[in-house]
């Protein structure tokens, strides 16, 4: 068997112990470790997008990253962007806009846009494109994505001005 | 008793997307189990061998082994078309494309699997390399196949609707054009991805990235030669199908067969470039397309001859072969119509169905040449289509029965919303407009294997809870088949949709749908549930009827309550409903399925292109072109699709703009291609682009916007009026964007994709004095047989193959 090392990973907040072989990329320990299997494959060459996970805020593509890299940095992940039962506005939007098809892309997109409107509450058109240009997909031909962004967005902002109030 | 639509018709949130967004839903790859052991594939490096010999001694005993499988354990050879099964999971005694499986082991993990591929010997002893269907016409020796037609010739065929040499004369014009489409893939998001195992009786289980769940059922049982009750395959949701996960695949008889031996569950997932070698995507076709018509503008009869590079296995290349001509007389009339096609086995990964099987290609032949006519008959290309169309109703030259046809509106719906007459032949030099339109089956009316059962079985179960659970074969691939099923049976029963559970795709508990390709699962499945549904309110309404002092045609169910239609009483809710008629009838179910209706034509070969109803679309893409880098800017496209009705308008939306995306794709960028290596590494065939990083497709900022405009005329074969939406919006849009490049700089890119290094050699012809024009120069002699000779309807036929003679006898 070959060699393991044991890591302490913050992943959605919580810190854990993993054990799991050095050569393991972040994507095939959330996946075969921790079962965290929302993180999808699709490529392990960072041509698609579709493992992309947020590392300390930004996203990442999690094929590109050994998961020995991410020793004390905080990981999150699709499991992690729901509140509680409810879905995160991103999420609604999604399911309902029609920016999820197949649904294979859609987790790495939707940690695309989280990081987007986290440092950008107002993003115009071409900048959601620009920010979601490395995450491909082949249902939706990508319209229908961009105003689900536009739609959380929207949602995001007049939460926080209710909290504001 | 009929009412107003509640649940369809209206955008709604898929039954399905709160499991997407969440990272819940489970595709085949994020399946484990207790104990599960990994395959590996070993794949050719050769392009075209004898496999004399595979060592795989070391491999075996490498640490962590437990299995190592060659060809010698797979003596049963596979193939989607009973006419084509000339595919082993694992090479035999031949390769035929780099990537052609070998060999497999099966270890602890992937690591180890990897490793001991590595110690695997085989040695091949290389063949002559077939790289085009030309090069398969000239060399007949060797033969890539010991079957079919003859020489490298796979399939080879050839329909006449009436003397088309006549027709051609009596025209003013006729124009005999070659076109070429590229080939290119489909690329789904997910990779091929299969876990097999043996569940607690001890039956089989395939958990599996399929679209076809009971074709792969049934190909699982006859090359493992184990019954097929004691085989159970379930068709994992499809992180995108588009065509490519069809045909079964190596990798799925593999695990199967491991697990069967092993007795322990073996999962494979293929990479990204095994992905590209599996391929089954869009076959390269040469046209010729010599059509005939009257000044005025009236098309008189096409003949059109296609020549298909097929790759290395049969794949579903017979349907293709026919596909790339049957479709084409559905969208304009043509009193008499021949088509000749040949399907050449080549050494490259086979190719099979893509979204649109086939008729992408005639398709732009078609309506680039359409953009010419009207070119030269001084006609704007939109009238000139109209004053051609098919009539609703109606039969084609080849005997394909029309029914509903929406592509007069959506023709003038186009034009409409692009300023189409403000834009054409208008725009300055370098920006210009193309309008192209297209047809697609809403479902092939013959299955894959002759049979005279339904083509979609759906069974419904009404719980006490008052949760409706419905059952189906149907294969959710991302189209949202489930939201369909969910919605029409809501519909059906006057219920929420929330209270719909589908459970489908599982060859075990589902009744058989024969899966999620042709366009068919709206329409057929959409038929059985409706079936059911309505046995099911039927038998409902005939026990509550007089609780309600009404008859049982004037129970209404609407939006969970069941009351009578004349009446302002209460009614009851929909459990109550449920509980008396459980307690008068016992437990409630029902079933319903359908199968197309006969198709009219009735010679060989007229199975291939009849379905229920088309679809129709029409779209106008506006583009600029730099002469100077000949660089193709796409600003927006405009598309009207006859969708007889939109169930789920959001989803049909998508639909369209997904298949816009992927045509313009295919037009743009999109090739599966091939380069020789130099004949000192092998001179092999090798993939020019086996990675997303080279195979180029579009992203967000490539994405023009899409203004669709959704037709809506319900067809009465359908349920609720609803037609195909998955497949038809592709095909306009190669066509539609060479037109507009021809409008905006006056060359004619007479073949896909169209690249900016051929737009720049056509202005530079252009320059020079020469044809304006880059596309293929000749059509080899293709030795197509005698013709089936078929009289029109018009022409006194009866559908089935006459004498040529009689034509003259009857005119």
């Amino acid at each position: 068997m070959p060699a393991t090392v044991r890591c302490a990973l913050k992943v959605n907040g919580e810190e854990q112990g993993v054990s799991f072989p050095s050569y393991k990329t972040l994507l095939e320990v959330l996946r075969e470790e921790l079962g965290l299997t929302g993180t999808k494959h699709g490529c392990e060459l960072g041509e698609c997008g579709a493992c992309t996970v947020l590392v300390d805020g930004e996203p990442a593509l999690s094929c590109l990253v050994l998961a020995l890299e991410c020793e004390g940095r905080s990981v999150e992940t699709i499991e992690g962007v729901a509140r509680g039962p409810e879905l995160h506005p991103l999420q609604a939007a999604f399911a309902d806009f029609g920016g999820s098809q197949c649904g294979y892309c859609t987790p790495g997109v939707i940690m695309t846009a989280k990081a987007l409107l986290e440092r950008n509450a107002s993003p115009t058109r071409q900048q959601i494109k620009e920010a979601t240009a490395g995450n491909l997909c082949r249902c939706t031909g990508y319209q229908q994505i961009v105003e689900a962004i536009e739609g959380a967005a929207a949602r995001l902002r007049s939460e926080k001005a209710k909290e504001a109030s | 008793m009929k009412k107003r639509l509640e649940v369809l018709g209206k955008p709604r949130r898929r039954v399905d997307g709160r499991a997407k967004v969440t990272g819940q839903l489970r595709y085949a790859d994020d399946l484990s189990m207790p104990r599960m052991l990994h395959a590996k594939l070993l794949r050719s490096p050769h392009p075209h061998a004898t496999v004399e010999k595979v060592d795989a001694e070391k491999a075996r005993k490498h640490p962590g082994v437990h299995l190592v499988l060659t060809g010698q354990d797979f003596p049963v050879p596979f193939g989607i078309m009973p006419v084509s099964v000339d595919e082993y999971p694992l090479a035999r005694e031949r390769v035929r494309y780099v990537g052609d499986p070998v060999a497999a082991v099966i270890a602890r993990d992937e690591q180890a699997a990897t490793e001991a591929l590595k110690l695997i010997e085989v040695s091949y002893r290389i063949l002559p390399v077939v790289g085009s269907a030309e090069e398969g016409l000239k060399n007949p020796e060797p033969r890539i196949h010991d079957y079919g037609e003859q020489g490298n010739i796979h399939r080879n065929q050839s329909y006449e609707f009436g003397n088309v040499e006549e027709s051609l004369k009596s025209a003013d014009l006729v124009f005999d054009d070659l076109f070429f489409y590229e080939g290119n893939t489909h690329l789904p998001m997910e990779q091929q991805a299969s876990l097999a195992f043996l569940d607690p009786e001890g039956k089989l289980q395939v958990s599996s990235s399929t679209q076809n769940p009971h074709y792969l059922h049934r190909q699982l049982a006859r090359v493992l030669q184990v019954p097929e009750a004691s085989i159970r395959v379930v068709a994992t949701p499809n992180g995108g199908g588009f065509g490519g996960k069809c045909d079964p695949g190596g990798h799925e008889f593999v695990v199967a067969k491991a697990a069967l031996v092993l007795g322990r569950p073996v999962k494979i997932g293929l990479t990204r470039e095994e992905v590209f070698y599996v391929h089954r995507g869009r076959h390269p076709v040469l046209m010729r397309m010599r059509t005939g018509v009257t000044r005025d503008g009236m098309l008189t009869g096409m003949h059109l001859q296609t020549l298909l590079d097929g790759g290395g296995y049969g794949s579903h290349g017979p349907a293709s072969t026919f596909y790339t001509g049957v479709l084409t007389p559905v969208t304009y009339h043509y009193p008499r119509f021949k088509f000749e096609a040949c399907r050449v086995f080549t050494n490259k990964p086979a190719c099979g169905p893509k979204r649109g099987h086939g008729t992408p290609q005639p398709r732009f032949g078609q309506e680039v040449q359409l953009d010419k006519i009207a070119e030269k008959l001084a006609m704007d290309p939109a009238e000139l289509r109209l004053k051609n169309l098919v009539k609703a109703n109606s039969l084609t030259a080849s005997w394909l029965h029309v029914g509903s046809i929406g592509l007069e509106e959506c023709i003038r719906k186009v034009v409409e919303l692009s300023g189409w007459k403000e834009k054409h032949r208008k725009l300055p030099r370098g920006r210009g407009v193309g309008l192209a339109c297209s047809t697609y089956m809403c479902g092939a009316g013959v299955a894959i294997y002759w049979n005279k059962m339904p083509h979609s079985g759906v069974q419904i179960l009404l719980d006490r809870s008052g949760s409706v659970i419905v059952y189906c074969g149907a294969t959710e691939i991302g189209q949202g088949s489930d939201d369909v099923l969910a919605g029409i049976v809501a519909e059906t029963l006057g219920v929420d949709p929330g209270v719909v559970r589908c459970v489908t795709g599982d060859t075990g508990i589902t009744p058989v749908d024969l899966g999620s390709y042709s366009s068919r699962v709206t329409i057929m499945m959409g038929n059985a549930a409706v079936q059911a549904a309505e046995r099911l309110r039927t038998a409902i309404a005939g026990v509550v009827c007089e609780n309600l002092n009404t008859v049982p045609d004037r129970v209404v169910f609407s939006q969970g309550r069941v009351f009578a239609a004349d009446s302002s009483g209460p009614g009851m809710t929909f459990v109550e409903a449920v509980h008396a008629a459980e307690a008068q009838l016992g437990t409630l179910s029902a079933v319903g399925s359908y199968a197309p209706p006969k198709p009219p034509g009735k010679y060989k070969g007229a199975g291939v292109g009849p379905s229920p109803a088309y679809s129709f679309t029409a779209c106008v893409v506006e583009t600029e072109v730099d002469e100077r880098t000949g660089w193709i800017h796409v600003p927006k496209i405009w598309i009207a699709h006859d969708i007889g009705r939109a169930l789920n308008p959001t989803l049909a939306r998508g639909q369209v703009i997904g298949g816009v995306y992927m045509g313009l794709g295919e037009a743009l960028m999109e090739e599966q291609s091939f380069r020789r290596l130099p004949e000192k590494l092998s001179g092999a065939l090798v993939h020019r682009a086996p990675s997303m990083l080279d195979y180029k497709s579009l992203t967000a900022l490539d994405m023009p916007e899409v203004e669709v405009a959704l037709i809506e005329d319900p067809d009465p074969n359908c349920p609720y009026g609803a037609k195909e939406v998955g497949q038809g919006p592709l095909l306009p849009v190669m066509p539609a964007l060479a037109n507009a490049i021809y409008d905006a700089v006056g060359v004619r890119i007479d073949e896909v994709p169209i690249t900016p290094d051929k737009v720049l050699s056509a202005l530079e012809r252009k320059a020079k004095g020469e044809p304006a024009r880059v596309g293929p120069e000749a059509f080899p002699a293709v030795p197509y047989p005698k013709p089936t000779f078929v009289l029109p309807p018009w022409e006194g036929g009866d559908g089935n193959e006459a004498k040529r003679d009689a034509a003259a006898a009857v005119v």
